[in-house]
């Protein structure tokens, strides 16, 4: 039955990111950012990033969503501040593997594992991957740009 | 009375479990479910009469083109048009308002013109106004709407204008219930000559509709929400309009002769029904129509109004969670906000105990930025639900509140 699936996918932290998003705020000194929408369910965020020579010196979001993209972009804020370029995209491609079933490298992930719940209801993968791509997409532009899943 | 047990057996698609538990099926202000008397009705006609129609001497086209006929009469009875020529078969509700926006109103567009249309439309009754308004120069108006999600006509006689070409309004909300005092609206309306289209797509499954007593111009229907197959619907025009207005598409069927210089147009209701039609779809609408008028529309609309008074009784008595719409006049939809909690959040919770709602912004994102929220959760009700159904909703929602608490 349900309830146990239900609590893989909402689970304690998440729970907590939800209620008390980390990095959630404007960021005035920020030199990347990126607006991420998810038509489908109303789903909006900007993500900002300050990038210093190839390390995320700060990142941060603001926006509305669902418990799950919300929770996802707090995580991600937390799991990518003062990694590198590089670093960072490695995490980015680790957490798409983790949500599409396929192999992944857990040790770049840490508490990133808790969204591995989201495979299960592949109708909430896109809100889980929206922060990740808007942030993705911020990463490589200089200037605002829009990211939409659906 | 219904027996609705009896009914439901005539629903295969509700006997099913999903994710371990008994289908409860709320969503059919998106689509509702067909009685196997479409799905013969369907079946039937591809296992013995499939054919072209208008076509051809042979038996077979014959029979389709009777049964394709039959169902334009059923039709035309269902919502008591005064002709069978008034009734055109279309894709949907969504191609029929194109259709009318560029066949009828598109000619006689000017720069500087309105279009007034409500602040509860769906999308398929905004974008292809605001499309016609930007080809034409002319300005899309919008009747705005109160708190309780009904119409706010304090200013409709102002609204009213010489320059306004049609009124184009939705019979029943999708995303609130709210049932709109159309008969009034289209009294006033032409009372300044403002010719009328009503969106019925959302008022055809709940209720008897009588275009005679109404008089709107337009009334337009999607056949999936009233028990029928998708991709079939039915646009109603006055007799008088349809005959001035040129077609919409070319092609064949749509024709009564045809040469490199010139071509003749068919008569009404052919000729805006170019290429081979979807038969089958006019069929299974037919069958549609049938199976509810053979349960009596009026008894069908009473247990669905059952419903939907038990539900927001019981909704309204819970703690933390608020009713989006809460007009008067309702019918089927129950939209809702659980405090604390994201609509999509409620919608997935809600799949895992069986229970299929609607959640994001219905197509009528308007609404959803009047209310100042990004999407709702929607329960809708057809005559197939039940009261154990009502309850299971009301259990999805202490549910979601256990989990978010």
């Amino acid at each position: 039955m349900s309830s146990a699936d239900l609590r893989d996918l909402y689970q304690q932290v998440i729970m907590d990111h939800n209620k008390k998003p980390r990095n959630f705020h404007e960021m005035d000194d920020a030199n990347h950012f990126a607006h991420g929408n998810n038509p489908l369910c109303g789903d909006a965020l900007v993500v900002y990033v300050k990038l210093t020579d190839d390390v995320i010196e700060d990142v941060s979001f603001q926006g509305s969503g669902c418990a799950i993209s919300v929770a996802s972009a707090s995580l991600m804020t937390e799991a990518l501040k003062g990694k590198t370029i590089a670093e960072a995209e490695h995490i980015y491609q680790q957490v798409h593997k983790q949500m599409t079933g396929d192999e992944f490298d857990a040790t770049a992930l840490g508490k990133l594992e808790v969204l591995s719940g989201v495979k299960e209801f592949p109708a909430r993968v896109k809100c889980a991957t929206l922060s990740w791509h808007t942030m993705h997409t911020a990463m490589d532009n200089d200037h605002d740009v829009s990211v939409t899943t659906e | 009375m219904l027996d609705i047990q009896a009914i439901r057996k005539d629903f295969p698609i509700l006997h099913q479990e999903v994710n371990g538990q008994p289908l409860v099926y709320l969503d059919n202000a998106a689509s509702s479910q067909k009685p196997v008397q479409v799905i013969d009705a369907i079946a039937d006609y591809y296992r013995k009469d499939n054919a072209n129609v208008h076509r051809g001497v042979h038996r077979l086209s014959q029979r389709a083109t009777d049964a394709y006929e039959a169902s334009r009469e059923k039709v035309r009875n269902f919502l008591n048009a005064k002709s069978d020529k008034e009734i055109v078969f279309v894709r949907g509700a969504t191609e029929a308002i194109n259709l009318i926006a560029q066949s009828f109103v598109r000619p006689q567009l000017n720069a500087g013109d309105e279009i007034l249309i409500s602040h509860m439309e769906h999308h398929a009754n905004i974008v292809p106004w605001q499309m016609l308004c930007e080809q034409a120069g002319a300005t899309l108006k919008v009747i705005p709407m109160t708190l309780e999600g009904e119409l706010d006509l304090s200013t409709f006689d102002e609204l009213l204008t010489d320059k306004t070409k049609i009124l184009a309004v939705g019979h029943v909300s999708n995303a609130l219930g709210t049932v709109n005092p159309i008969k009034e609206m289209i009294a006033k309306a032409h009372v300044k000559d403002i010719p009328v289209l009503i969106d019925g797509a959302q008022a055809v499954p709940h209720m008897t509709v009588d275009l005679q007593d109404l008089d709107c111009d337009f009334y337009v229907f999607s056949g999936h929400k009233m028990f029928a197959p998708t991709g079939i619907g039915a646009l109603y025009g006055k007799q008088d309009l349809l005959e001035e207005m040129p077609p919409w598409q070319g092609g064949g069927d749509m024709i009564l002769s045809v040469s490199f210089e010139h071509t003749q147009y068919n008569e009404l209701p052919y000729k805006f029904e170019a290429g081979t039609p979807h038969i089958a779809g006019a069929i299974g609408l037919g069958a549609a129509i049938d199976y509810m008028q053979g349960l009596g529309i009026s008894n069908l609309a009473k247990h669905e109004h059952d419903l939907l008074v038990a539900a927001t009784a019981k909704i309204s008595a819970m703690d933390g969670v608020r009713i989006i719409g809460t007009a008067k006049e309702k019918a089927s939809v129950l939209s809702f906000m659980i405090e604390g909690v994201h609509p999509h959040d409620v919608g997935t919770i809600f799949d895992q105990q069986g229970v299929a709602i609607r959640t994001g912004h219905h197509c009528a994102q308007p609404v959803m930025q009047f209310f100042g929220i990004p999407a709702t959760a929607r329960a809708s009700f057809a005559f197939y639900n039940t009261m154990e159904e009502v309850d299971a909703l009301v259990l999805g929602i202490k549910k979601v509140q256990e989990l978010f608490k």
